[in-house]
Formats: structure tokens, sequence, C-alpha cells
């Protein structure tokens, strides 16, 4: 094993501040390894035991040409002594790794924030290609920050000139001196990196060995070099006590529906097709067969849609995923669902729209298109994860409703929430909610009628291989009872009605709205999914300040909690922050006659906590 | 179900209670005829088949049929019953479709089906017309047909359904045409025995808006120089007088009369086994009037069935890591324990 040489000389002490809260951001360019470095940082400073909440930040482009802007690629850290929860407003040390995305990103940085920069890549072509005129390191432009330019790339070849290692692999290292570096600022343990080198590359030890040996140059580089006057250390964050786990809202979907699907006893179907953000859901679950998960990734979205009704039919907990050009897709075959009445799940990991919009990019704005994108009137039930933890939660409670109220229930996450981690309470197993299900059996006293219902409106779930239910159901208008096709005009007013009022009465089933903050008030800020976390940690700032403000966030979208009417009349006015044009708004509006006012941002980024701030203080 | 109760099946037992629907005088009615009478020979009980259709005439079918069905929406059956097969790949699948169905909207999803060898049969009832929606032209009309939407003539120019299905690598492929019951009964059950996709086009009349669509092949004066029967390891041979058969020359067929210089032995002798499937596909392009039209198993081979190889990852992947523990899967990768 190759191993760093010490500094010869004693390091220099260093001043150690301590801080509470910070924002790290690493952007390069999309093979810089960027996302690596900021998953390794990810990792140390959640076992550390900080509270963290991360925001990766790619573009659509897999390689969009080297030095360019659209190739920059970001991964931001927010790590605190106490709880947060959203990925950070600014940014406290930026590395930029080219000029490019120094550009992108600078605009980002607090005043007097740290830059570390690549110094190696701050050349004429590359400048050129960033559009700077001038070289930013030398003109001025940097002068409110405290910027620390690194022979980056020199200092890791020099680091490895000895590994055995071609030109290419050496350079491909150089993320981890950057990683080795900003651990050092922070004082984070190098030891989960280390041992992560080992597992990552225990069959290319040569390759590992490198990693761990620019990882310290980095590390001893901070110690060692003049460049920085003191180092900064972060407490760990007060949480609950009880075992951790970093998780993103991916993950915990997937995690959510083998659960779901144990909960429930029986075998799991994903039908996917791969779409952005969401194709991580089928990665997760490809490898999980041994829960009894089958796979299909299908020909297209319409198809995983079908096959996921076919799947439901015969008895599966059948689950499809995709983001929102996906829904457009499958709209036909969720009604199909909703008239068939099958209990199957759509996760929607919304991205920017409209059309193929921002692939990679974070937004809200597929409300209505869960709601009502179908032909007819074709209500299913609608929830909305609010952090990527919740999306476990949501997993298990979306099943539980398909399969309670015979469904399609959609459940929208986002791609901030989908790729972005957190750290999670392990739940206890006894703690999650039971999924009965019942397929019924023949009654021979009683011809088996498909259509008969329930106390919840819901009809039977007989399943093919059941002796003396065979039974067809299909697209077609279905006489109430017995499920045969019917043209008749009252008996499609009756069906219309009971499919509305067997969605509507989830509402009884789920659990009341709860305010954060006063009962009653001046203002209240309600929100929905993954803005969560900026939107409480808004009102929470301004409820210090010492305003009657209160938050509310809605996890049922489709029906709303029967006690929102309620809490919206208890205050004076109400404001609505959305990702989108104001949707959640408008159906506040027309179904509780509530002159609600939105805080509307399609940037396809999350919301910052300072700009809600403001939004909160200027609606009060 | 016990095997004494299966065997006491008998086609009445496979009629649903609700009132079949086509025009008096569809072809459709004969393969609904044929399909009851061979389902008690399968020897599976009634609860474990599941006929699923989209949309058009043909799809009414599992209305029909007392089994369990699905009556899907527009080109999606093929999708909906993967599902079906994966989720319980013990149920008999079956699938009904048309050449709008199946080769217009649904065309994606039926070439998926089949290059990934479902075990399931498909029958594609062929009526080279849009029947439902009244009559425009279909993906299978002939080019310069005049209906309601091609008042001058389609310009589309048409495809073969079985050169679809070889092309996209279906082990099973054959061909049989309504009014020939004993060939439809017969076609149906080779297609249900055989493991993975069966596709099956069936020449099928539409008497109300492309009436005589096929009279050629089904006239009685006509059908022996315009259909040729398949059969297993024999010489394709056709004819009033069996006189004439299809030979190969220069990778081309052609139609040439026997005696003379020309002897039986000089024919195509056909093999539905095959493992190269060019000579099938030779075969599923021969069109009226230059040819006849082959009827019968052009294509039967077998492959890895995709259910099984679902099912059996799972069962590789269990015996490999252990049955899953959801615990196990809660706490792992990165943990720590605040304390």
């Amino acid at each position: 094993m190759t191993t760093m040489q010490t500094p010869s000389k004693p390091a220099p002490k260093k001043q150690v501040e301590s801080l509470d809260d910070v924002t790290v951001r690493f952007a390069g360019d999309s093979g810089d390894g960027m996302q690596l470095a900021g998953t390794q940082f990810t990792r140390s400073t959640a076992i550390f035991g900080n509270d963290i909440s991360t925001f990766p930040d790619f573009p659509a482009e897999i390689r969009a040409p080297a030095g360019t802007l659209a190739g920059v690629s970001g991964f931001q850290v927010h790590f605190s002594s106490h709880e947060v929860h959203t990925s950070g407003d600014r940014i406290d040390t930026l590395v930029a790794f080219n000029p490019a995305a120094l550009k992108v990103n600078l605009a980002d940085v607090k005043e007097g924030g740290i830059v570390i920069v690549n110094e190696d890549a701050f050349d004429k072509g590359r400048l050129k290609q960033a559009g700077f005129a001038e070289n930013p390191l030398e003109d001025g432009t940097l002068s409110r920050f405290s910027v620390h330019r690194v022979p980056v790339q020199k200092l890791t070849r020099e680091a490895l000139k000895d590994s055995g290692l071609g030109a290419k692999d050496i350079d491909r290292c150089k993320n981890f001196f950057a990683l080795g570096l900003v651990y050092w600022l922070y004082g984070r343990p190098m030891e989960t990196t280390l041992k992560w080198f080992d597992e990552k590359f225990g069959k290319n030890p040569t390759v590992g060995d490198a990693n761990k040996t620019v990882l310290k140059a980095g590390y001893f580089y901070g110690e060692t070099c003049e460049i920085f006057a003191s180092s900064y250390k972060v407490d760990r964050a007060q949480l609950p006590p009880g075992k951790y786990r970093r998780i993103s809202g991916n993950e915990a979907a997937s995690i959510g529906f083998i659960a779901a699907a144990q909960l429930a006893g029986k075998e799991l179907f994903y039908g996917s097709y791969p779409i952005t953000p969401a194709s991580d859901i089928l990665h997760t679950l490809a490898r999980y067969k041994n829960f009894k998960v089958k796979t299909f990734q299908a020909e297209d979205e319409i198809a995983a849609m079908a096959s996921t009704l076919g799947a439901a039919f015969a008895g599966d907990i059948a689950v499809t995923g995709t983001s929102g050009p996906g829904l457009a897709l499958k709209a036909e075959a969720i009604g199909l669902g909703v008239m068939t009445e099958l209990p199957v799940v759509i996760v929607n990991v919304q991205r920017g729209g409209p059309s193929t919009g921002l692939p990679t990019k974070t937004e809200q704005a597929d409300l209505f298109q869960a709601i009502y994108g179908r032909n007819g009137e074709c209500p299913v039930c609608v929830i909305a994860a609010k952090s990527p933890s919740d999306c476990f939660h949501c997993a298990i409670e979306a099943v539980r409703i398909a399969t309670k109220y015979m469904t399609p229930v959609i459940l929208l996450t986002d791609g901030y929430i989908a790729n972005g981690e957190e750290p999670w309470a392990i739940p206890d197993l006894a703690t999650l909610p039971k999924i009965e299900i019942r397929h019924p059996k023949a009654d021979n006293g009683h011809p088996f009628m498909p259509y008969e219902r329930n106390e919840y409106l819901s009809r039977p779930w007989a399943i093919p291989g059941t002796p003396g239910l065979e039974h067809r159901i299909g697209g077609l208008e279905k006489q109430d009872v017995t499920g045969n096709v019917s043209y008749d005009a009252e008996n499609h007013q009756k069906m219309i009605h009971l499919r509305a009022k067997k969605i509507a009465n989830i509402a009884m089933d789920v659990p009341e709205l709860k305010v954060a903050g006063p009962e009653k008030g001046d203002l209240l800020v309600i929100g929905w999914g993954g803005t969560y976390g900026a939107i409480r940690s808004a009102v929470e700032r301004v409820q210090k300040q010492g305003h009657k403000v209160a938050a509310a966030h809605l996890r049922y979208l489709n029906p709303f909690p029967r006690n929102l009417g309620q809490i919206l009349s208890n205050y004076k006015k109400v404001l609505v922050p959305e990702l989108n044009m104001g949707q959640l708004r408008m159906l506040l509006r027309a179904n509780y006659l509530v002159d609600a006012k939105g805080y509307n941002k399609i940037k396809g980024k999350p919301f910052l906590i300072s700009e809600l701030e403001i939004a909160i203080k200027e609606a009060l | 179900m016990s095997i004494a109760t299966l065997n006491q099946l008998t086609p009445k037992d496979f009629q649903s209670d609700q009132d079949v629907r086509w025009c008096p005088g569809c072809g459709d009615y004969s393969i609904l005829a044929q399909a009851k009478k061979i389902l008690p020979d399968l020897g599976i009980p009634r609860e474990k088949i599941v006929f699923v259709s989209g949309i058009g005439c043909s799809s009414r079918f599992p209305y029909y049929i007392n089994s369990y069905g699905i009556h899907s929406i527009h080109g999606r059956a093929t999708a909906v019953a993967t599902g079906v097969k994966v989720a319980n790949p013990d149920l008999s699948v079956w699938v009904v479709t048309g050449d709008g169905d199946g080769l217009s909207i649904g065309g994606n999803h039926l070439i998926h089906l089949i290059r990934r060898n479902l075990d399931v049969n498909i029958l594609l009832f062929n009526n080279r017309i849009y029947g439902l929606t009244k009559g425009q032209y279909s993906p299978t009309s002939e080019l310069g047909k005049k209906t309601k939407s091609s008042p001058f003539g389609s310009v589309d120019n048409p495809l073969h359904p079985l050169s679809i299905a070889i092309g996209a690598e279906a082990t099973f492929v054959a061909r049989t045409m309504d009014v020939n019951v004993k060939h439809l009964a017969e076609t149906l059950l080779r297609a249900a025995s055989h493991k993975g996709t069966s596709f099956v086009e069936i020449y099928q009349n539409c008497n109300v808006f492309n009436d005589k669509a096929y009279e050629y092949a089904t006239a009685k004066d006509t059908k022996e120089d315009t259909t040729v029967y398949l059969e297993q390891g024999k010489p394709v041979i056709f004819g009033k007088n069996r006189d004439k058969g299809i030979r190969i020359k220069d990778m081309e067929p052609e139609v040439v009369t026997l005696g003379g210089d020309i002897r039986e032995d000089d024919l195509l002798f056909h093999d539905e086994k095959a493992a190269e499937p060019s000579v099938a596909f030779m075969l599923s392009r021969m069109r009226h009037p230059e040819f006849p039209e082959p009827m019968g198993v052009f294509r039967s081979v077998d492959a890895p069935i995709f259910e099984t190889l679902v099912h059996d990852q799972v069962t590789a992947a269990t015996e490999k890591m252990g049955k899953g523990e959801l615990s196990k899967l809660l706490n792992s990768g990165d943990t720590w324990t605040v304390s």
C-alpha cells in the first residue's frame, strides 16, 4: 500500500473556529467526479453526526462538452449542529473545478464565503469557454470572497507520480484532493471514505491506494499550507436518539414499496420505463429480487402502466414509477385502472416541464396532471412526500390506500427530494401500518358480483386462479354490482358518483391536517411536497420575530384532509408557496372560496429559506 | 379442481352469460365457437385461464368466454397480459386482438411481447379493415383500398402480420381462417400447447365493412389454388390436382408444376423447426395472386420463456442472498447511532 508521507516538520497549529451551520458545494465538469466527492462528503458528515440535507444538481447531458457552462455539475451539502430542513440557501464554501463552474455558481456564494478553485483549469481556453474575458482570479471579480487558488491537478499528479498509474487515471483522482482539503477545512474524519476506497477498488488496489494517497494529500495540504488561516468545526447535531442512515427519496420510495409488499404478505411487481429522475427506483428495486420483487423494464411508459394493471389484476402489489412526461403517456391506462378499480400505485418524480422541459431539475407542476389529467370524470387518490425519508412512509401509505380502496394512487415526489439525501431515524418495523388484503373465495349460495361494494365502497379483489369467481372487467362503463357492460344513463351517473365518493371517503381514513404555530392568526403558509423544509424553516424564522404565522403541509392532495377548510378559515390570510404557477392555490380557492395568495417560483430549483422569509413578511 | 371434473368441462362451460353482440354473419362467431371447443381439451381449469383484449370488434371476445378476462384499452392488451403472466406464470393467458389494435396502435407492445417470448397465445383477427369505427382502412388493407377515410384509395403500404411476428423472433407462428373450422381448431390447439409466444393470424371476414376480403382463399372453386397448407416435413404442394408446388430458386420462391423435369424432391420441404427463420419469413411474404397463401404452422421452435427467466432470477437471488429481511434492508448502508 502506498502511504502518504506525513510532512517532516510539524504542521503549524491553526485556529479552529466553531460554526453552527455550513453549506458546501462541489462544482465542476460532468466528468470531474463532483457527485462522487459530494456523496462522500455527505456520508462522512452524516456518520460524524451532523444533520444533513443534500442537493445534487446536474445537467441533462451525460457529458456536455468539457469546460462549458452547460456541462457544470454540482453537489451541495448542508450540514449543521442543529436540525436542517433544506439543502441550504447560500454557499459557505464553493469548490470550483473550472472557470465554468465558478461562473455558474458564484452568485450563490455568501458574501465573504470561501471559494476554492482548481487553478490549473483557469487557462485561456477554458476561461474563454466559460465566457470570461479576463481571468476572474486576477481582475478583482472575486474581491468579496475568500479565494484560495489551489493547483489541484498539479498536486494530484505530484502525489501520484510513483503510483504506477497512467496520466489519465491520475487526473481522474483529483476530485479526492479537493475532498481531502474540504475534509480538513471542516474537521471531518477521513475513515469513511478510506474504507469506501477499499470496498470500491478491492479488485484494483492500485487505484484504491492512489485515491487514498490523493485524499490524504488534500487533507495534509490544508493542514500544512499557509493559505487557510483557520479551519472550522461543526458540532454534532442533537438528533433524537436512535439508529440512523442516510437516505434519498428514490431509495426511500423503493424500500417503502418492498416494505409495503411485505406488510401485505404479497409479491411486488414494478413495471417501469427509464426516465429521469425516477430511474433510480427501478435500479434499486432490480437489486432486491430476493425480496420477491419482480421488476419489468417495459418498452414504453404505456406498457409500464398497462403491465402494472395486469399484475394488479393477477394479485401482485403493482407499482410503476415515472416523471411528468411519462405520467402523460400513462393517463389512459390509469383511467382503465379507475374503471376496473384495480389497486396500483404510480410514483411521479416531478421534474421541470412542460414537454421534455428540465429533466434533471425539480418542479411541482404536475399536481393538476395527477388530479385531473385523464379523460372523463376520473378520480384517483393523490398524495405527496415532503422529504427524502418521507418517501418511505408515503410509499407504504400509497399501497395501503390503493389496496383498501381498490384504486390507483398517484404518489408525487420531485427531483429535489428524490435525489437529495438526509439522515433517517430507521423506523421500528412494529410501528409500520398493517396492510390487510382480502381476496374473496367462492360462495356457492351467492353468485359472484365483481362490483359489489364493501363499507369503503371498494369492490372485491378476486384474482385469477380462484375457482368460481371467473369474471370479466374492462374499460367500458360497468353496471353497478354485476360489473357487466352498461350503457344505461342512470347507471352511468350512479357509477360516476360512486367512484367519486369512494375517493372522497378516503379523507375519513387519513389524519387531520396539523399546523405548526398558532391555531389562529394572521397568516397560514400552506404547501405540499418537497417544499416542506424551506417553508417550515422560513415560517419558524418569522415566528421567532413575533408574528402570528403558522405553517401547514399537505400530504393528501386528493382528497384533502377533512379539516382543511376549518384550518384555512382560522387565519386572516393564506399564502401558498409552490414551485409552479399556483396549482394548489387554485384548488384551495375553488374548493374553499378562500382568497389564497401564491408565492411561485419556476426555476428548476428548490425554494431558498430567505426568499420565503421575505415573501411571508410581505404577505402579512 | 380435480382431473375428473376437468374432463367433464364442455364448450358450454366456457360460455359466459353475456349476449354476443357481433354483427350477424361476422367471422368472429366461428373463432369464438372453435375457441370454446378446444378450451376443454387443454386440461386447464377455467379459473386459470385469462383472456386479455384491447379495443375493436375482436376485443369483445373476453366477455363471451367464462374465464377471467380483461377488456383493456386500445393496443395495450399485450402489455396488460405481460403483467398478468409475470405476476402469475401459472395462468394460461390469451391475447385477442385485431389488425388495427395489434398492428397499428399496439404494434410496439406486440413486437416486444414476441421478442421476450412470453408464454401467451396471441390470436390476431385480420379482417383488413377497421370495423368498430365503421370502415376505415387498416394497416393490413391493400394499397388502393377505397374506404371512408380513403375515398381515392389508400396510399398506405400494408404490412404482413406474420412477417412482423417472425421479424420479432416469434417462436410459434401460424395462420388459419375463420371458415375452415377444423383447421382453425387444430391451429388453436397447437398454439395453446406451444411453450412461449404463439402468434396466430386468423383470416376473418368482416361481412359489413370488408365483405369477401378473403373470397379468393375461401371460395370452393378457387381456394385450393390460392392457398397452400403447410405440413411438417412434407413438400409444399397445392392445387386442385395437387400438381403445383413451391420451389426455392435463387433464394426466392416460385410456383412450379409437377411433372416433366420437376419432381416432388425439387420442392421446398416444410420445416417448422428450422432454427433459421428466413424460409418462414419468405413464406409469410407469399401473397395472392402471385402465390398461394400458406396456412398452418410456419414456425415452432423452443426458446427461453420470459416470465420463467424473471422468476428464475428471483429464485437465484434468494438462494444467493437469502430470503429478504426487511429489518436488514432498513438497516443497510452507512448507519450510525445517536445516543
